[in-house]
């Protein structure tokens, strides 16, 4: 079977090293929790690489800048979308927590994005362009009209100015807030980092859900209870989402799954399930009460930020082994599953 | 403010392939007029290549690079411990990095049955592949004679006797100029773009060290210059080629590995090596980014190698990116809807509280 993925040439091997091929570890994961038995997902492959050197480069983003922009948009997006429709539902205090939310989340966020340039004093040279190839740059025409209406609809709520105003800026966020959300999938996603390029489907649904694990707990814990009910419905279900999503990501069949299960983004992502398994949990059976809200919208938080923090540092991780690259990119060619030819012309 | 009109990021109907696919011409689809200078690139022959880093040096000394040790360590000297590459892969300073590969066989006896260095080998009548029963017997003469083959073209295995047990791959890696290239599709201010000559360079007046590049590149390439902030990697000597000069590394190139010119021409020189090397017996020669149907459109810096892409730590199957892009936004559109609904349910399942 691991014929197929190197064929070293003609018996040519690198001198002082032994075979031309290294093994990976032999690797063995739990296939889910509830005491399932575990079985080996990812078998020993035999791979090539110059001198066990990465081949991708490992992101300069910074953490925790990038982990806290992804943890303070999803929680701001989804705020301004529950604070947008508890306003036209009559819910004033469940509004002005969302907005506040919505606006501190969304100007932090900004600051932490900028932060993390290399050349923060040139943050404007992102809107000389509008590129769609960019999630970057797509990403920055979202962020700042969000942002503006956000932090505008916070401001006026807290000096009660402009009542009407405040509607309007609080709708224009809410149409932002979802794409801010979710865009961020996208952006970890379109990149050659093998663990997020593979789930460049399911991390928009990781993201969105955390956001409204975040946004929902959030706003649940700091709400009077009287009309924190829709902030809790909206945390529930994406709690719910949130897990299974990312249960796609960690238990696909590929090995760039690996790296979500070991070191520190595997105790990062153990963490995060916890957290909003039990916040999820505790805001079902608990979450009406004014403990109990408080309690579960906090541990939902903690589990959505975890979240950010283990996809983010899996996908750092995967780059820095060679065999995250090479082995899916030998499997493709050997299935032949590729709709382009290879590089390689013999 | 430029609005792009890149419209196949979002839709994925993409019929003159500007995300994916073979491009016939980079240059016309990057906005340049018709009349646009030709296509240049690299053909970088590795079979010729002796490893004297002259390459490395040239473009040091011509782009003003700061020095660094092989992990990228400013104003670091050190050695990397594991071969004559001290250099260790491409970066913002080092956008030549000469690959160094030490190896070994066991060539299995009993002695061949070939002749003196400079017999003909078509003339040793019925091979023994043919001839022999014995299939591993066969494989280990076989091997044999793609050595000597070896030999006959490599300086560095060109020696007698027991000496072809080793051979030495030396490589010089560069920026590969992809026709699809993942850092400038996704470059948010525009600071990397497409020259007239369907090169990709980075304007560094614009950059901001978003550092999106650097994650997207398949290659590893081009990487952010700590001190400074802003992304770095090989410009073809842009400057160069706009004075009607070559680029550096290619003309300090002693022994034509490095070939700079049109890259039509340049490919056809590269598929007329590759058929020499074959009929020579060299059966572990190929090109690697050669093909415009592969997975970044063909490269415009391509190479000849003489064993798998990741023994030089090249990807053996680069993919852009960008290619996942509109699935990646149709995912996105779907999750923002989703959290739309929910918040919609979340609001009408609740109870007014009044």
């Amino acid at each position: 079977m691991t014929g197929g993925i190197t064929s070293p040439d003609a018996g040519w091997r690198q001198a002082d090293r032994g075979p031309a091929t290294q093994r990976t570890g032999k690797k063995r994961r739990r296939g889910g929790g509830r005491g399932r038995a575990e079985m080996p997902m990812v078998d020993d492959v035999e791979f090539t690489s110059y001198y066990g050197r990465q081949i991708v480069k490992t992101p300069v983003w910074k953490s925790p800048d990038v982990p806290l922009y992804l943890f303070l948009g999803g929680a701001a997006g989804s705020s301004a979308i529950l604070g947008a429709l508890a306003d036209v539902t009559d819910r004033p205090k469940l509004t002005r927590v969302a907005r506040y939310t919505a606006g501190g989340g969304s100007i932090l966020s900004v600051v932490f994005l900028i932060h993390d340039l290399g050349r923060p004093e040139r943050f404007l040279h992102m809107l000389r362009v509008l590129k769609p190839t960019s999630p970057l740059s797509v990403g920055t025409y979202i962020l700042a009209p969000f942002s503006a209406a956000a932090g505008a609809t916070a401001a006026v709520e807290a000096l009660g100015w402009f009542p009407k105003l405040k509607r309007f800026g609080g709708a224009v966020a809410a149409l932002f807030g979802g794409p801010l959300a979710t865009y961020t999938g996208v952006l970890l996603a379109n990149t050659a980092v093998p663990s997020w390029h593979e789930f460049h489907t399911k991390l928009p649904f990781v993201f969105g859900g955390s956001a409204m694990a975040a946004g929902g707990g959030i706003c649940m814990a700091l709400a009077p209870l009287d009309e924190s009910e829709p902030a809790r419905k909206m945390a529930i279900i994406g709690a719910g989402i949130e897990l299974a999503a990312i249960r796609g990501v960690e238990h696909s069949e590929s090995i760039v799954s690996e790296p979500f299960h070991e070191g520190r983004p595997g105790k990062l992502m153990r963490a995060a399930k916890a957290c909003t398994s039990a916040g999820l949990g505790l805001a079902v059976l608990g979450g009406r009460k004014r403990w109990g809200a408080v309690a579960s919208g906090t541990l939902l938080a903690a589990g959505s930020l975890l979240t950010r923090f283990g996809v983010f540092e899996g996908g750092i991780a995967s780059t820095k082994d060679p065999k995250y690259v090479v082995i899916p990119q030998r499997e493709r060619l050997a299935k032949g599953e590729h709709d382009h030819a290879s590089t390689i012309t013999r | 403010m430029t609005i792009s009109s890149a419209s196949p990021a979002f839709t994925g109907r993409d019929p003159e392939n500007r995300l994916f696919g073979p491009l016939p011409d980079v240059t016309q689809e990057a906005g340049y007029e018709p009349e646009h200078p030709k296509r240049v690139g690299f053909f970088t022959d590795t079979s010729v290549c002796i490893g004297c880093k002259a390459c490395e040096v040239a473009c040091k000394e011509w782009n003003t690079l700061p020095m660094d040790d092989s992990h990228g360590n400013r104003d670091a000297l050190g050695l990397s411990g594991m071969s004559f590459d001290n250099t260790g892969q491409l970066g913002a300073n080092s956008w030549r990095h000469v690959a160094f590969i030490e190896q070994s066989r066991t060539v299995d006896l009993p002695m061949p049955t070939f002749g003196r260095p400079g017999d003909d080998r078509h003339d040793h009548g019925p091979s023994p592949a043919a001839a022999g029963d014995d299939v591993s017997l066969a494989n280990a003469q076989q091997s044999v004679l793609n050595a000597e083959a070896l030999s006959e073209f490599d300086p560095q295995t060109g020696q007698s006797g027991g000496d072809k047990q080793i051979r030495w791959l030396m490589s010089s890696d560069v920026c590969k100029h992809c026709t699809h290239a993942g850092c400038l599709d996704v470059c948010p201010t525009g600071a990397l773009f497409r020259t007239e000559f369907g090169t990709v360079v980075v304007q560094g007046d614009i950059c901001n060290g978003c550092g999106y590049c650097v994650a997207a590149c398949p290659y590893g390439v081009i990487d952010q210059r700590k001190d400074d902030g802003r992304v770095f990697k090989c410009t073809m000597c842009y400057d160069r080629l706009t004075d009607g000069l070559q680029p550096a590394c290619a003309s300090a190139c002693p022994t034509q590995s490095i070939q700079f010119g049109d890259l039509d021409e340049l490919q056809e020189r590269a598929d007329a090596r590759l058929a020499t090397l074959k009929a020579q017996g060299v059966e572990t020669a190929r090109l690697y980014g050669r093909d415009e149907d592969d997975g970044v459109g063909g490269d415009g810096a391509f190479f000849l190698l003489l064993d798998e892409p990741e023994v030089y730590g090249l990807p053996p199957d680069p993919v852009v990116t960008t290619r996942d892009l509109p699935a990646m936004w149709r995912a996105a559109g779907k999750a923002a809807a989703m959290m739309v609904g929910v918040a919609v349910t979340a609001i009408l399942g609740s109870r007014r509280s009044r």
